[in-house]
């Protein structure tokens, strides 16, 4: 089991015919997953390494029954390629694209929230981020499908590399896991940690959960509240950017101290008090999850 | 991105918000001559991006234009240290020189983005002047917030509620009013991420004025605002960070001696951390990004050697789009190009990874292959010691 995304789930690149939407398309499509169609505005009609391009979402949709995006459209125009995937009704968008403006997100905040209050469900994921992976079965994104395993650890993360890490370390230890989700580094995003916590304690195939933070807003301090009532699977945790100095944006727009607020130490603070297993280094992200893991059973 | 204060109140201007008359000089002998204009008593104010100016002697009352020029020429090419300059402090290139107003009450307002909520939310406290994380701290039931759409813009009735417990009323409340909607106008169109006005100025005339502005921007909206982005003053930046920031690299000068390459901003902030839980001192954070070529990796190697302060590299990659052979590559053309004479550690792992480790073997290079990323970390802070 898993969550959003799996061997149902019909991909359609948007950008696909550009360098990099190439290359992650071909990556995604050897892995196994469906990938469908792309989209570029002009195109349609033409085939891409024997993907049919569409010049619209919605036509794509129609064709080809895609029912998720995985966009790497330049930070100009992501936004329009975010919202258009929408109203084509798009269940799952993965928004790779890194830069895009913070007003542009909150328009497309905005729109999807439109969207949901009608009830039709569309879900951004990113943007700014890896992507999501159910491993073995479907891999929407930019990280590198060999060192997943298909198993029962969820793992949610605002860094890319850093879930690389963390997954890799799951691996090796024999610890496979049902679906990774990568929320992105940017301070206006899609799909939060809460978000994510709630899919993997409805999932009756995710037993535990990795929960990767950084400095920066309040997302980890409100995962860790919703973990205290509402979740009973073990859950570990690490925050990137201990010893970040305040009011430096280190790489990420969403990673700044700024004000007092976002400190690593009061974001660990609030998941230890959460019953939620916080480590220092993120090189023990993997055995303290084979420990919570093995004491449960 | 961040600018000076003159810079802030010539965009806010633009949008109908009410800032004193004033004028930038780079040479006291033009100070005179604008104190003149300005009715001959003014404020003279050092222009750094650092806060707590006032407190460190960069902003003082002229009550001639012979004191101002005075003043103009003890503060222009002034170390000037503030709270939060650091004690190096930051070197003043250039005054605003404003006209000096009927103080009656000094107010804070300021507009940033809530996060939680996901948009920008206005703030304001009576407790002018004072750092509004201070406020904050003591009192937070002083800070007054509206959670503003800027898709609908800022509403009169939301203005008048700040305004309100603000205490304006009569002409004042109006103006207030105005003020709001221009600065919230201001802040949604030219994409900031911070726009503070503090102290918000009212006159015993009963006029509201920004007598401080601060206004950051959001680095990925400047496309679209060449003339802002022409605002950057290199001068205000560390000379590495934006060496840098030319080669497209996400590099941030800290004090340690343990230099990081990492790629991804994450592993790069986790990389810190490991320094530091090793017992060492990371030198930077740097980010060399996802797709990096040879040459970014080169420069980024070069730029951290450039440190003086680093006794030791730490290279910690795991390759996934980023290939392990452009790292090594990248690394033994920055060593070709200037040498080598502090330690190298170098954990890599994922894509090309065999490739990799094969070239920096090849290479002749003394650099130590580390096994994960805590022997990593210890082992960097050893070469540092």
């Amino acid at each position: 089991m898993s969550i959003w995304v799996g061997k149902e789930t019909r991909l359609a690149v948007q950008g696909l015919t550009g360098r990099e939407g190439t290359f992650h398309a071909l990556a995604c499509r050897d892995y196994g997953t469906q990938v469908v169609a792309g989209v570029t505005p002009g195109k349609g009609g033409t085939t891409h390494e024997g993907i049919p391009v569409f010049n619209t979402v919605a036509d794509a949709v129609k064709e080809t029954g895609a029912n998720a995006t995985m966009i790497f459209v330049p930070p100009p125009f992501a936004a329009d390629a975010i919202v258009e995937a929408a109203d084509a009704g798009v269940a799952v968008i993965a928004g790779i694209t890194e830069g895009i403006p913070t007003n542009d997100m909150i328009r497309v905040k905005a729109f999807l929230a439109g969207k949901n209050a009608a009830g039709e469900a569309v879900r951004l994921i990113g943007p700014n981020c890896p992507g999501i992976i159910t491993p073995g079965e479907c891999k929407i994104g930019i990280m590198p499908g060999r060192i997943h395993k298909p198993g029962r650890v969820g793992v949610v993360s605002r860094s890319g590399t850093l879930t690389y890490e963390a997954v890799d370390q799951l691996t090796k230890l024999g610890l496979g896991q049902s679906t990774v989700v990568g929320i992105g580094g940017d301070p206006v995003n899609g799909t939060s940690f809460i978000d994510c916590l709630k899919a993997f304690a409805a999932d009756p195939g995710t037993d535990a959960v990795v929960l990767i933070g950084e400095i920066g807003g309040m997302a980890e301090e409100e995962a860790a509240c919703w973990v205290a009532g509402n979740l009973k699977k073990p859950v570990v945790a690490f925050i990137a950017g201990q010893t970040a100095p305040p009011g430096r944006r280190m790489g990420h727009a969403g990673a700044i101290i700024a004000g007092g607020r976002g400190t690593a130490a009061d974001k660990m603070k609030a998941l230890e008090a959460a019953g939620i297993s916080v480590v220092r280094s993120p090189a023990d992200l993997g055995s303290k999850m084979m420990e919570r893991i093995s004491k449960r059973s | 991105m961040k600018v000076h204060e003159y810079q802030a109140k010539a965009i806010l201007a633009r949008y109908g918000v009410a800032v004193p008359k004033g004028e930038v000089t780079d040479s006291p002998a033009e100070a005179p001559e604008i104190a003149h204009r300005l009715g001959g008593r003014c404020v003279v104010k050092a222009q750094i991006h650092a806060g707590g100016r006032g407190k460190g002697g960069g902003v003082k009352l002229a009550k001639t234009p012979d004191e101002a020029y005075a003043l103009a020429k003890k503060i222009i090419g002034m170390t000037l240290v503030t709270p939060q300059t650091g004690p190096g402090g930051r070197l003043v290139q250039k005054v605003l020189i404003e006209e000096a107003l009927d103080i009656d009450r000094e107010l804070y307002l300021g507009i940033t983005l809530d996060r939680g909520r996901g948009l920008p939310s206005v703030m304001v406290s009576r407790s002018g002047g004072m750092e509004i994380e201070e406020v904050a701290a003591k009192d937070p039931s002083a800070i007054v917030r509206e959670v503003v759409d800027p898709a609908l813009g800022m509403f009169p009735f939301q203005a008048r509620k700040l305004a309100f417990a603000l205490g304006l009323s009569g002409d004042s409340l109006k103006k207030g009013v105005a003020f709001m909607q221009a600065l919230f106008r201001a802040y949604a169109e030219s994409d900031a991420s911070l726009a503070e006005i503090n102290p918000l100025l009212v006159t015993k005339q009963g006029d509201v004025l920004a007598l401080d502005a601060k206004m950051n921007f959001d680095d990925n909206a400047l496309f679209r605002h060449p003339d802002i982005k022409e605002m950057r003053d290199l001068a205000e930046e560390d000379p590495l960070e934006v060496e840098a920031s030319k080669f497209g690299l996400n590099y941030i000068k800290l004090d340690g001696t343990v230099g990081c390459m990492v790629n991804g901003a994450g592993l790069a902030m986790a990389t810190m951390d490991l320094v530091k839980l090793a017992g060492g001192e990371p030198a930077n954070f740097l980010d060399v990004g996802g797709g990096a070529t040879e040459e970014q990796v080169k420069n980024a190697f070069r730029i951290i050697l450039s440190d003086k302060n680093v006794k030791a590299v730490l290279i910690n990659i795991f390759g996934g789009i980023m290939r392990c052979d452009i790292i090594a590559k990248g690394v033994v053309a920055a060593v070709r190009e200037m040498g080598l004479s502090i330690p190298v550690v170098a954990r890599l792992e994922g894509t090309n990874v065999d490739l990799g480790k094969q070239i920096l073997r090849e290479s002749g290079l003394k650099i130590t292959a580390a096994d994960g990323l805590a022997d990593a970390a210890k082992k960097a802070v050893e070469a540092a010691r």
